[in-house]
């Protein structure tokens, strides 16, 4: 007998064995209920028929009979432009975001992590404070913000940097990147905080002590063992963005600065376009699946090291 | 100069510039939202002028307050059902399914697990467009509107609470529970007397930030709307901040940040007490756990 128990104990082997898939059947079922089947309606639907007579359109749940017109018309719609600008844009925009999200984010997080002190529970508690204000409500202060007679216009004039009011929500793709670097950036921050907290300040002194200067310290200790918590933060970031589409609507409202998520919900709230719409759906999410699971496999990763 | 380059390569250098980086990253990420607070409380009708202090659009205004415009006061209703609804029925599918996939080895625990973890990481129009063709073109016993809302918010959120609970799970370990079990307790029994105790924190704080989450979130819950009676709080301020709207917005936005700032510091504080002595904070854990 393992560890020389002794007989009189209860053998743990007699613990029954199904209670526990017992427990976690419900909530598995839910999600095979309600992800992986409509999941798989989406692909379903995309590769059914429209229905002209009650401008639906027919699911086919059976892989071999799918149809691939939906697919051919987006293929279509990216190489003449109608999606294939909004893809290319939605690139653009979450590229740029995100290079300007760790110009800000990575500094904060780095400053919180290691000077922080006696102050980082406050720290933490300010760098959090965005989660708990609605994304929506952080828009809506700066559409405030940003109108003709807005705040923003009227600093500007006041330092007589404009003569003008700038009409920022007027279609502008400045904004409304600014719009996504202003809404995303706190999701960057905190995996970034994690990974840089984790950091064995001993290895920061070695390699001092070892008479590196504090820049070379830096690319060569701390930037290399941040890596998990920058591609964390990165894909963290990316997979919303990529899915944005009302950031768009209330800072810009024109098809110049059109997403890939506004021709999502454009395809897919829209009856005769419903294919199309899932068949885009399917193409975003094999597009991120990259990301996705590299997310997945990271942080489960980070909680084996952890356990 | 030379004084220059030498407070810049002394290491030990008070972090100024990181300093100054970091607070006024604060101060952008937090000031707007105060401001637009701020304009919940404008006299006039413009929301982005300053014309004196008023209770105007809580509750003075007899048509378009918060108070007494029902598309408003329905939005707000609308919110805090669907999250309280949310949390109950996230609760117990979470915590048993966090229990059933820690302890379950073998066949179906790694698919079941897989499954579990891919809303995490699914963009939200892929969720919201996914549910909205299933109840639209798929099923037709259930239509869009509020029980289908509470559909997508449950599975959406489902993840969250599997997460917390079995970082929580993990760090107890299995030794309570052996020890309860060689004292004769039935698993049952065990479960109940000395898990579910000590796992009470973390569903508590788990189920707090479902109803943050919850409440904010935008896209499933519009995706998942039939018309303007399943209508919620950022819908409402989605559809009306591009038509002539008032500071009833605004307003209507800081009431709900009210409820969504209770729910954290009830997960902040709450838990700290039921740990009673136990160290660590709150706030750090849910950091980490992100």
């Amino acid at each position: 007998m393992p560890r020389g128990r002794s007989e009189s104990e209860p053998d743990r082997s007699r613990r029954p064995r199904w209670l526990w898939p017992l427990l976690a059947l419900p909530g598995t079922a839910w999600m095979v209920v309600f992800f992986a089947v409509p999941f798989y309606g989406v692909m379903a639907i995309a590769g059914g028929r429209d229905n002209i007579l009650f401008n639906t359109r027919d699911p086919r749940w059976n892989p071999l009979t799918w149809h691939w017109d939906a697919f051919d018309a987006v293929w279509q719609g990216i190489k003449n432009g109608s999606f294939g600008q909004p893809f290319l844009r939605t690139f653009e925009y979450v590229i740029v975001a995100i290079v300007v999200c760790f110009i800000i984010g990575y500094p904060v997080a780095y400053y919180v992590a290691r000077y922080g002190g006696r102050r980082k529970g406050l720290f933490l508690g300010l760098l959090l404070a965005p989660f708990w204000v609605s994304y929506l409500m952080r828009m809506l202060a700066w559409v405030n913000l940003l109108q003709d007679d807005g705040y923003v216009n009227s600093a500007l004039r006041h330092l007589h940097l404009v003569s003008h009011p700038v009409q920022w929500l007027d279609g502008r793709p400045y904004t409304v990147i600014f719009g996504l670097i202003y809404g995303y950036v706190p999701f960057l921050i905190l995996p970034l905080y994690a990974a840089l907290d984790r950091i064995d300040l001993r290895l920061l002194e070695a390699s001092r002590d070892l008479g590196v200067s504090p820049w070379r310290t830096f690319l060569k200790v701390t930037l290399p063992l941040s890596r998990q918590g920058m591609l964390a933060g990165a894909a963290i970031t990316a997979l919303p963005m990529f899915g944005d589409y009302y950031t768009n609507t209330l800072l810009s409202a024109s098809p110049r600065t059109n997403m890939i998520g506004n021709q999502i919900q454009n395809a897919v709230q829209t009856n005769s376009t419903r294919g199309i719409g899932a068949a885009l759906v399917i193409v975003l999410t094999v597009l991120l699946t990259v990301l996705m699971f590299y997310y997945l496999y990271s942080s489960n990763a980070a909680a084996k090291e952890l356990r | 100069m030379k004084r220059l380059t030498g407070w810049w390569k002394n290491p030990w250098r008070k972090p100024h510039v990181l300093a100054a980086v970091t607070w006024l990253y604060l101060i952008w990420a937090l000031v707007p939202v105060l401001i637009a607070i701020q304009f919940s409380f404008n006299k006039g009708r413009s929301r982005s002028t300053w014309q004196g202090f008023s209770w105007r659009w809580y509750w003075g205004d007899p048509s378009l307050s918060v108070l007494h415009d029902p598309t408003l006061h329905r939005a707000l209703y609308n919110s805090l059902w669907l999250a309280a609804m949310t949390m109950i029925v996230c609760a117990p599918l979470g915590v048993a399914l966090a229990l059933g996939l820690t302890r379950w080895r073998g066949y179906g625990q790694k698919p079941a697990n897989f499954l579990q973890l891919i809303p995490l990481v699914t963009p939200e129009i892929v969720i919201g467009s996914a549910l909205f063709l299933f109840f639209t073109t798929l099923v037709h016993t259930i239509h869009l509107g509020r029980w289908a809302q509470l559909i997508g918010q449950i599975t959406y959120n489902l993840s969250t609470v599997v997460v917390i609970v079995r970082g929580r799970l993990l760090t107890i370990g299995s030794d309570y529970e052996d020890a309860a079990q060689d004292l004769g307790a039935s698993p049952m029994r065990s479960l109940r007397t000395v898990i579910l105790p000590l796992l009470t924190p973390a569903i508590f704080a788990s189920l707090m930030i479902v109803f943050a989450t919850v409440i904010d979130d935008f896209v499933i819950s519009q995706f998942l709307s039939a018309d303007a009676s399943s209508e919620t709080v950022p819908m409402k301020i989605y559809s009306s901040l591009r038509a002539t709207a008032t500071p009833a917005v605004n307003a209507l936005a800081t009431v709900m940040l009210v409820f969504t700032v209770v729910a954290i510091l009830l997960a902040v504080y709450v838990p700290r007490m039921l740990r009673r002595g136990q160290r660590g904070s709150a706030v750090e854990d849910f950091a980490l756990e992100m």
